[in-house]
C-alpha cells in the first residue's frame, strides 16, 4: 500500500512538469501584451520596453521557463503583474471561500443524493424512481446562474432568510458563515445531487441484479441490511469517483456561482487574472488546479483499494 | 399433520401474472425428512423457478398464480414477507450455482456466515464467532482462523462453495435447496462437494432439493428424481427406477443424450497431413513491473501436440490447467512466450500482426458462451461475412456463402437478417460454427464449445461438428473439461494439469486405460461413471 502511494506520488512529478510547460507555453504564445496593459494607453514604446525588461518578458522562452520553475521550487509563485502582490498571498486569500463552498456542497449533495439513488434503484420503475430521475434531469439542465438568481429572488429578496451576497469565514462564527454560504451551496448542490443520485441509482440497479444480493436475501436479512451493506458497498467505487471529480471541479473553478453570489473565491481570481493577462497568477492557478486533480485522483485510487479488497496494487 | 418437509402442489408460476404465459404448470413435489430429491430438466424447465418460489425470491416479473408450497405445515405463498425472512436460513436455505458471484466480493467470508446468526439468533458476538468457526470446520475447510478473515476471491471455487454450504446450514434448516451447486466446479471438486452434502444430510437429517441438469450427478446423489420439461412434471421415481426404467420418451431421450465415459471406437487414420503442430509452446504471465518484480505464472509449459487433417484432438483438464491458454496461443489471441505453432506447415508463433493476418483464415475458433460471442447489435449474416469481406471476398458472394453455411448447420438461410437474441443457445452456437467455417479454415478450435448447452442440444452440436469434419476434412482442436464429451468426439486426447501435458495419446488409451495418476483421478471423479445411461443400466450389468 505504502509502496503504491509512493509510486503514484513519483508518477505525479512528470505530470506536473508537463502541465507547467504547457501552461507556460500556452500563455506566452497567446496574443496580448501584459506590459501594454500595465502601462496603459498613453505609454511610449520606450516605457513599454522598460516594463518588459523589468518583468523579464524579453528573455528567451526557456530562460523565462526555467527561471520560473526555479522560483516555484523555492515556493515563490511570483508577483501579480496587476496588483503587485505576491501570487501566493492572493491565492491563499481566495482559498477559503472556494474550499468552504466545495466542502459544504459535496457533503450536502452526498447526504441527499446517495439515499435518493439507493431508494430510486430499490423502487425501480415506481413513482419515487421517476421523481428522482426528474429531479436529476432538472438539476442537469437548468443553468447554475438561473438557479442562483431564483434562489436569491426567493430566499433573500422575498423571504429575507439569507443575505443576497458575500462571504464570512468560518472563524467569524458558524452562524454567519452558514448564513452566507447556504444559498451558493444550495445552488451548486442541485447539480451535484443530480450527478451523484444518478450514478448511485445506475450502479445500484446493476448490483441489485447480482447473485450475492439474492444470497443476502436468501439468508433472511432485512432489506435495509441488503441494500446498505451488500449493495451500496459494492457500488461505492463509481460513486466515490464521481464525488472526487466533482470536488476537484468545484475547487478549480465555479466561476459562475462565485460571480452570482459575489464570493471572493479562486474562480473569480482566475477570471480577473485572465482578463488582465496576469501571467503569474494564471500559471499558479492552473498549476494549483492540476495539483488538486492529481491529489484527488490519488485519494480516489486509495479509496478503491480500501473499499474493494479485490483491487490490489503491487 | 405428517412430518413431511416440503409439499408443493399444483404450483403455477406465470410471467406478469398472465395465465397464458405460465413457466411452471401445475407442479407437484413432496420431500420427506432426510430425503434427497433431484429436480432434473434442461434450461427453461422451471426447476430454478420452483426453488426460488419456495424461498420467496422469484424475480418481480414472475409470480405464483396458483397452488401451494407447504414447508412444515406452513404455506410459503401466503406467508408475510417478515415471516419469510424468519424462515429463510432457519427452516430453509439455498445454495447456488456460481459460488464466486453468490458471495459478496467485498465482505470477509467469516462475517458473511456470521451475518446469518446476527439476524436469526441471540448469541453474543464471541459465541457467534465460535459457532461460525465450528461450522467452517464441519464443512472441512482448512486453516479456518485464516479463512474466516479472507475475501471470496482469495478462496478456490470448492472452498467458496463450502462457505456457501456453511452459511446455509448453520441454523440447521430442515430443507436445503441446492441449485446446480457443482456445475461451475471442476470434477474432482464436484465429487468432494457432493460427498460433503451427503455427509451433512446424514448428520443433520436435512432434506435436500437438488437441482441439476447432469444425470451423472443425479446418479451420485439422488434418492428420488423428478423430471421437468417446460414447466411440467414428466415423472417422479426413485433414482434406480428412473435410470433403469424411464417412463416417458423425454426422460429416455435425456438419458440417451448423456455422453458416455467410454471412448468411442478408434477411427482409422486416412491421412498423415499435419494441419496443426506445436512444439514446446510456453506462456508465462507476470514478471516485470516498475518497482517490484511480479510473480511469474507458467500458464503453459512445453506443450507439444499435433493434429492431423480430419481428426479431432481433445485437450482436457480442470480450471487453471492451461487448456484455454494453449487454445488462445494457437489462435494468437495472446502471444506465446516461446515455442512454435505451425499451422499448415507455417510457424505463426512469432509473426507480426501484419504478417499474421493472411494466416488467420486457416484457423478459426468457436467459444464457450454463444450468448456473448456474437455481437448482439449486428445481424447474423453480417457477423458471418465480416471475415471473408476482410479477405477481399465480394459482398454478394460472401452473403450467398453465408446462406449456404447456415443451411449446412441446420438453420434457415433467412436467418442472415435476424439478430443473435432471436435464437436459442444451441442455434447461436450453430451460427458461431457457421461464422468460423465462412473462412474455410483447415483447423477449427472449439473452446468448451458445448459446455454451456443442454445435453440434448449438446449431442446435436457434437453430431454437427462430426458431420462438418467429415465433409470439409477439418482438423478440430476440442478443449473441454467434460471427459464424457471428450470420449465421444476425440481421436486423441491431451490431459493437462498446471500448464503441463500429463498424458497424451489415442482417446481409447488415455481415457480407457490411463497411465498417469492424475488422469486416473479425473476419471474416478467423473459423476455417473458407473452408469451406462444410454442403455439404462450400470456398466457392471452390461452383457
Amino acid at each position: 500500500m505504502f509502496g503504491y502511494i509512493l509510486q503514484r506520488l513519483l508518477a505525479a512529478i512528470p505530470v506536473m512538469g508537463f502541465v507547467a510547460l504547457f501552461v507556460f507555453l500556452l500563455l506566452r504564445l497567446t496574443p496580448g501584451d501584459p506590459a501594454a496593459i500595465i502601462a496603459g494607453d498613453t505609454a511610449t514604446p520606450e516605457q513599454l520596453e522598460a516594463i518588459r525588461d523589468s518583468l523579464g518578458l524579453n528573455d528567451p522562452f526557456f530562460v523565462q521557463f526555467f527561471n520560473w520553475i526555479g522560483q516555484l521550487l523555492q515556493g515563490d509563485f511570483g508577483t501579480s503583474i496587476l496588483s503587485g502582490k505576491p501570487v501566493i498571498e492572493l491565492i491563499q486569500a481566495r482559498m477559503e471561500p472556494t474550499i468552504s463552498l466545495a466542502l459544504t456542497t459535496i457533503i450536502l449533495s452526498v447526504v441527499i443524493a446517495v439515499p435518493l439513488g439507493v431508494i430510486a434503484a430499490w423502487k425501480h420503475g415506481t413513482l419515487i424512481d421517476r421523481f428522482v430521475m426528474l429531479l436529476s434531469v432538472v438539476g442537469f439542465s437548468v443553468p447554475v446562474f438561473v438557479i442562483g438568481y431564483l434562489m436569491i429572488s426567493l430566499f433573500s429578496m422575498q423571504l429575507n432568510w439569507f443575505p443576497v451576497q458575500g462571504f464570512r469565514p468560518i472563524g467569524d462564527g458558524l452562524g454567519p458563515f452558514l448564513q452566507r454560504i447556504a444559498l451558493p451551496t444550495f445552488t451548486l448542490t442541485l447539480l451535484y445531487i443530480a450527478l451523484i443520485a444518478r450514478i448511485t441509482r445506475t450502479s445500484m440497479l446493476e448490483i441489485l441484479g447480482d447473485d450475492y444480493i439474492r444470497t443476502a436475501r436468501a439468508k433472511g436479512l432485512p432489506e435495509s441490511r441488503v441494500l446498505m451493506r451488500h449493495a451500496l458497498r459494492n457500488c461505492s467505487v463509481p460513486i466515490i469517483t464521481v464525488i472526487g471529480i466533482g470536488f476537484a471541479l468545484i475547487i478549480s473553478g465555479v466561476v459562475v456561482t462565485e460571480s452570482v453570489f459575489n464570493l471572493p473565491g479562486l474562480g473569480r481570481l482566475t477570471v480577473d487574472a485572465v482578463l488582465a493577462r496576469d501571467y503569474p497568477v494564471i500559471q499558479a492557478v492552473i498549476l494549483l488546479a492540476s495539483l488538486i486533480y492529481v491529489v484527488i485522483n490519488l485519494l480516489i485510487d486509495i479509496a478503491y483499494v480500501l473499499l474493494d479488497p479485490r483491487i490490489r496494487y503491487s | 399433520m405428517s412430518d413431511r418437509v416440503l409439499d408443493i402442489s399444483n404450483l403455477r408460476i406465470a410471467l406478469n401474472g398472465n395465465e397464458d404465459s405460465q413457466v411452471v404448470k401445475g407442479l407437484n413435489l413432496k420431500i420427506e425428512p432426510g430425503q434427497t430429491m433431484c429436480l432434473v430438466g434442461e434450461s427453461g424447465s422451471g426447476k430454478s423457478l420452483t426453488a426460488l418460489a419456495t424461498m420467496g425470491l422469484l424475480p418481480k416479473v414472475l409470480s405464483p398464480i396458483a397452488g401451494s408450497i407447504v414447508l412444515k405445515g406452513e404455506d410459503m405463498l401466503t406467508a408475510t414477507p417478515a415471516r419469510m425472512r424468519t424462515l429463510r436460513a432457519t427452516a430453509m436455505s439455498m445454495i447456488f450455482q456460481e459460488p464466486m458471484t453468490a458471495l459478496n466480493p467485498v465482505a470477509r467470508v467469516g462475517q458473511q456466515i456470521e451475518e446469518v446468526l446476527e439476524f436469526h439468533s441471540d448469541l453474543s458476538q464471541s459465541e457467534r464467532r465460535r459457532r461460525v468457526l465450528e461450522m467452517m470446520e464441519a464443512v472441512h475447510l482448512p486453516d479456518i482462523e485464516k479463512l474466516y478473515k479472507s475475501y471470496p476471491h482469495q478462496l478456490s471455487g470448492g472452498q467458496r462453495q463450502r462457505i456457501m454450504i456453511a452459511m446455509a446450514l448453520i441454523m440447521r434448516p430442515q430443507l436445503l435447496i441446492a441449485d446446480e451447486p457443482t456445475t461451475a466446479l471442476d470434477v474432482t471438486t464436484q465429487a468432494q462437494i457432493l460427498k460433503l452434502i451427503r455427509e451433512l444430510r446424514e448428520e443433520q437429517g436435512t432434506a435436500v432439493l437438488f437441482i441439476t441438469h447432469d444425470m451423472g450427478v443425479v446418479s451420485e446423489i439422488a434418492d428420488d428424481v423428478t423430471v421437468l420439461k417446460l414447466g411440467e412434471v414428466m415423472e417422479t421415481q426413485s433414482v434406480d427406477n428412473l435410470l433403469r426404467h424411464p417412463q416417458t420418451d423425454y426422460t429416455r431421450d435425456l438419458l440417451r443424450s448423456v455422453p458416455s465415459q467410454v471412448p468411442r471406437p478408434a477411427r482409422s487414420v486416412a491421412t498423415d497431413e499435419i494441419v496443426l503442430d506445436t512444439d514446446k509452446l510456453c506462456k508465462t504471465y507476470g514478471g516485470g513491473g516498475l518497482f517490484f518484480r511480479a510473480r511469474e505464472v507458467m500458464a503453459a509449459q512445453d506443450v507439444s501436440l499435433s493434429l492431423l487433417k480430419g481428426r479431432t484432438l481433445g485437450i482436457v483438464g480442470e480450471s487453471g490447467s492451461g487448456k484455454s491458454t494453449v487454445a488462445r496461443c494457437i489462435m494468437r489471441l495472446i502471444d506465446p512466450t516461446s515455442g512454435s505453432i505451425k499451422v499448415g506447415g507455417k510457424d505463426i508463433a512469432t509473426l507480426s500482426q501484419k504478417d499474421l493476418k493472411p494466416q488467420r483464415k486457416n484457423i478459426q475458433i468457436v467459444f464457450q458462451d454463444p450468448m456473448r460471442s456474437l455481437n448482439p447489435r449486428i445481424e447474423v449474416g453480417e457477423s458471418i461475412i465480416e471475415g471473408p469481406l476482410n479477405f477481399g471476398v465480394p459482398r454478394n458472394k460472401a452473403m450467398t456463402r453465408a446462406r449456404e453455411l447456415l443451411e449446412l448447420v441446420g438453420l434457415p438461410a433467412s436467418a442472415v437478417d435476424r439478430f443473435p437474441h432471436q435464437f436459442s443457445g444451441g442455434q447461436r452456437q450453430r451460427i458461431a460454427i457457421a461464422r468460423a467455417l465462412a473462412m474455410d479454415p483447415d483447423v477449427l478450435v472449439a473452446d468448451e464449445a458445448v459446455s454451456a448447452l443442454d445435453v440434448s442440444v449438446q449431442a446435436q452440436v457434437l453430431d454437427l461438428l462430426a458431420e462438418l469434419q467429415a465433409r470439409f476434412g477439418l482438423g478440430i482442436l476440442f478443449i473441454t473439461h467434460d471427459l464424457g464429451v471428450a470420449a465421444q468426439i476425440c481421436d486423441d486426447v491431451v490431459v493437462m494439469q498446471y500448464g503441463r501435458v500429463v498424458e497424451y495419446g489415442p482417446a481409447g488409451q488415455v481415457l480407457g486405460a490411463p497411465q498417469q495418476d492424475y488422469t486416473k483421478a479425473l476419471i474416478a471423479a467423473a459423476p455417473g461413471r458407473h452408469w451406462d445411461f444410454a442403455n439404462f443400466r450400470p456398466f457392471a450389468e452390461a452383457p
